[in-house]
């Protein structure tokens, strides 16, 4: 799934705007969560439901929903580089984007230009997905797991 | 610090890690599906969140449509002996995102301390990769500054399923 640039550009309203800056976090743990926010925002359930539908559609949100930190659950993220020859590009990042465990994947300015993320349940679980993406791309991948976290704290205004 | 997931957490992880439903009353929804009842499915995902399984629930922005053009992963290489009490530091600044000391490759990278930094101009990151700079001082030995310039994939984690049919 690569971003496209020739995405045909929509725009957000305020409330689009409060739903983004306001839920980034926090969404509720309530039988009628849309109802919630609805009243919130001064709109109705149905309009919450299909404003975030339209949201992820557009491409203005990635995903909607809990996000789990494999961590806490004895599994870990390793962030992974490859030096990929621009004229394998497109290939070896299909490839790498084939990998399930492959949670994230940015290109970058460097002769390390492709860096992905894995999610796996386990330590020997992420060395046989290295390997395996060794052999299905023919490039060496280095693992750059965190030896130290010092913040997380993303958070986006709209 | 690490929790054992029972099987009906495991099942709403994977009921859930590509987005709540979009129906009037998604937990029950998700209950209906597992066979157990609203109530319980509030209660372990309550739970999950307490214990850190679940970060946060909400919506992900994709950042690059909010105008944030410039993401950039920092990298600085600072002294080993440096690294526990600079990386903090550094990860308190209201404009990095996440923090982290990983390991180096050598000759091709000798990076030890990686800082994402966000913004919506380029005078806007410059002016907070300065402030990192400050901040790290003599102790800076090297950096670099990796924006990316497409994102390739951001789906975030897929737990396979387990038991029944496994297409993945």
């Amino acid at each position: 799934m690569v971003d496209s640039a020739v995405q045909q550009e929509t725009t957000l309203d305020t409330i689009d705007r409060q739903l983004i800056n306001d839920y980034q976090s926090g969404f509720p743990l309530d039988p009628n969560p849309y109802q919630l926010v609805g009243d919130k925002l001064g709109i109705s359930e149905e309009e919450v439901i299909q404003r975030i539908s339209r949201l992820l559609d557009d491409g203005y949100l990635t995903r909607f929903g809990p996000l789990f930190n494999i961590e806490e659950f004895g599994g870990l993220f390793t962030l992974t580089a490859m030096e990929v020859p621009m004229d394998r590009f497109e290939e070896v990042n299909e490839i790498v984007n084939g990998f399930s465990e492959v949670a994230h994947n940015y290109e970058r300015e460097h002769q390390l230009n492709m860096w992905y993320v894995l999610a796996c349940e386990s330590q020997q679980e992420t060395d046989e997905v290295l390997e395996r993406l060794h052999q299905a791309t023919g490039i060496k991948p280095y693992p750059f797991p965190k030896l130290q976290e010092f913040y997380i704290g993303l958070r986006f205004e709209a | 610090m690490s929790h054992v997931l029972d099987s009906l957490d495991r099942r709403l992880i994977e009921e859930t890690q590509q987005g709540l439903p979009l129906v009037a009353k998604p937990y029950q929804a998700l209950a209906d599906t597992l066979g157990i009842n609203e109530d319980e499915v509030l209660s372990r995902m309550e739970r999950m969140q307490e214990r850190g399984i679940i970060r946060r629930i909400g919506l992900v922005p994709q950042h690059y449509k909010l105008g944030y053009r410039y993401n950039l992963m920092t990298v600085w290489d600072i002294p080993d002996e440096e690294v526990s009490r600079l990386g903090p530091q550094v990860g308190a600044l209201d404009y990095v995102s996440h923090s982290y000391e990983r390991p180096r490759h050598l000759p091709l990278w000798r990076y030890n301390l990686f800082a994402m930094v966000h913004g919506r101009s380029e005078e806007e990151v410059n002016e907070k990769v300065e402030g990192v700079k400050a901040l790290l001082g003599e102790h800076c030995r090297d950096f670099r500054l990796l924006n990316s310039t497409r994102i390739l994939k951001k789906t975030g984690l897929r737990l396979r399923k387990r038991g029944g049919s496994d297409s993945n």
